[in-house]
């Protein structure tokens, strides 16, 4: 890629940095250049937002509907998968899908609902008591 | 937050650290820390693209089975930590590395000390909760690296190579980083050389033709179909199932994370590609072979079709659904053209002769 022909289309950097590139100056050599973005990347980022925010209306509807717990609702928004949870509660996976199950997080005790709230970094009474 | 104004390559002294800290924009940040890290340590002649060949950065790898961000798993790179830890060790630099499992008190306890000792230090961190990245670009990754080069007031003072500028970090937001929880969590990893001496121009030479030397290796023998440039090949047969396996709305979400992965901040465009192929320019200083020039050449090709792939993947994915079959026949048979470009310049590697 030529240093003229790097993209500098806006993208959500903004707000932090423009990126660096390498690429090839008018002797042929290479060299360094600052992008604020590429639409081709921008695209790719945008649309991965928009399937997490219909993941998490998903998840919402699903806990209003009574078919999974407030755990897998906050699960989706804070974009965990079940390492990733796993790994802040110390909890098993095996155990994480259950608790997804509205009839067991309803029997889930106090210190477990605490470990979970830390996780999603939010209060153990908005955590039971979110109805979707 | 606040940030410290100090545009690119601007020169920070503080009282605790024996020389000036300089902070260094690189496209991907393990080399950047390990480029800033030598340099302050003496190795002027340290670059980005030269931590990268040394530390043979250049890869590929799906890892089947295995989602990232509800997307297929594409590395085009070795795994994190191995820039650093090889490129020092080419140089005959001593590395040092700590890891604290949940004893966030010693963590923090053991950098406040290197800090006070006047030790710029590498950490490892998770994005998710890093402050100054975009909310747009904060997932659960937790393989980034900065440098901390010195604390005021209480905030810490950081050094993010893919930034242009350094900026701050609170005590509290630093611990949340360096203990980020899930895959790759980095247990408050901080790492940083020791004992840096003169490195001669031959430890430099050797290094150049052992990190070329073990790329190519890499790329073309690692047993196996899902990495090295046969990885390529094992992504190009997938995306041609992608449509009818997953239905054209999730197979464009995932050519979307096939390109991110290969365009997003860090890479240096091109999947590394363009910044491999300035290692190769870069190594003809050290090692005046043409033939490296000309293998650079092959690799900015290679880069250059990278993002052409990365284009016809965006006119597919920014369809959303209206796309068709044909489309991804095409990306997978662009892919199958890179994948037999890498394996050429990487048997041209091989074959190099350069003692």
């Amino acid at each position: 890629m030529k240093k003229e022909e790097l993209p500098q289309d806006e993208s959500a950097l903004k707000a932090m940095t423009r990126e660096l590139l390498y690429v090839k100056d008018k002797e042929g050599k290479y060299t360094t250049g600052l992008s604020t973005g590429w639409e081709v990347k921008k695209a790719a980022l945008d649309n991965a937002w928009d399937d997490i925010k219909e993941r998490v209306e998903a998840a919402r509807l699903a806990v209003k509907n009574g078919e999974k717990s407030p755990v897998y609702y906050f699960m989706e928004l804070r974009l965990m998968d079940f390492p990733v949870l796993s790994g802040y509660t110390g909890f098993w996976t095996f155990n994480i899908k259950r608790h997804l199950k509205p009839a067991v997080f309803k029997n889930l005790s106090e210190k477990k609902l605490a470990v979970y709230a830390k996780a999603f970094d939010i209060k153990v009474e908005e955590l039971k008591n979110f109805k979707g | 937050m606040k940030r410290i104004e100090n545009k690119g390559t601007g020169s920070l002294k503080k009282a605790t650290l024996e020389k000036e800290f300089k902070h260094i924009q690189t496209a991907h940040c393990e080399n950047g820390a390990t480029t800033s890290l030598l340099r302050y340590h003496g190795l002027d002649f340290m670059t980005e693209p030269l931590a990268f060949g040394l530390g043979s950065g250049i890869f590929y790898i799906h890892i089947p089975f295995l989602q990232v961000n509800n997307g297929p798993a594409i590395s085009y790179r070795s795994m994190p930590g191995w820039i650093f830890s090889r490129t020092c060790k080419s140089l005959g630099v001593k590395v040092t590395r700590k890891k604290f499992g949940n004893n966030e008190a010693a963590a923090k306890a053991y950098l406040d000390q290197k800090i006070k000792e006047g030790v710029p230090v590498g950490c490892q961190v998770g994005v998710f909760n890093l402050p100054y990245f975009p909310p747009e670009y904060r997932f659960h990754f937790n393989a980034h690296n900065l440098i901390v080069w010195g604390k005021e007031n209480g905030n810490y003072l950081i050094s993010d190579p893919v930034m242009e500028t350094v900026t701050s970090l609170s005590e509290e937001d630093m611990i949340r980083v360096r203990f980020a929880k899930g895959p790759l969590a980095p247990k408050g990893h901080v790492y940083f050389p020791e004992n840096v001496k003169p490195v001669s121009k031959e430890v430099i030479q050797k290094g150049i033709i052992k990190g070329i030397k073990r790329s190519a290796r890499d790329m073309l023998h690692i047993p196996g179909n899902i990495a090295g440039v046969d990885g390529i090949k094992y992504t190009a047969n997938h995306i041609r199932k992608w449509r009818e396996k997953l239905g054209p709305r999730k197979a464009g979400l995932y050519l979307g994370q096939v390109v991110r992965m290969q365009e997003e901040i860090g890479t240096g465009g091109g999947g590394f590609r363009f910044l491999y192929a300035a290692f190769l320019e870069e190594a003809h200083a050290y090692i005046p072979n043409d033939e490296l020039l000309s293998i650079s050449q092959d690799f900015t090709k290679v880069g250059d079709l990278w993002r052409a792939s990365a284009v016809q993947m965006g006119r597919i994915y920014k369809g959303r659904i209206n796309n068709e079959q044909a489309d991804f026949v095409t990306c997978a048979d662009m892919l199958l053209e890179i994948a037999d470009l890498e394996k050429q310049a990487f048997l041209k590697l091989k074959k190099l002769d350069l003692d």
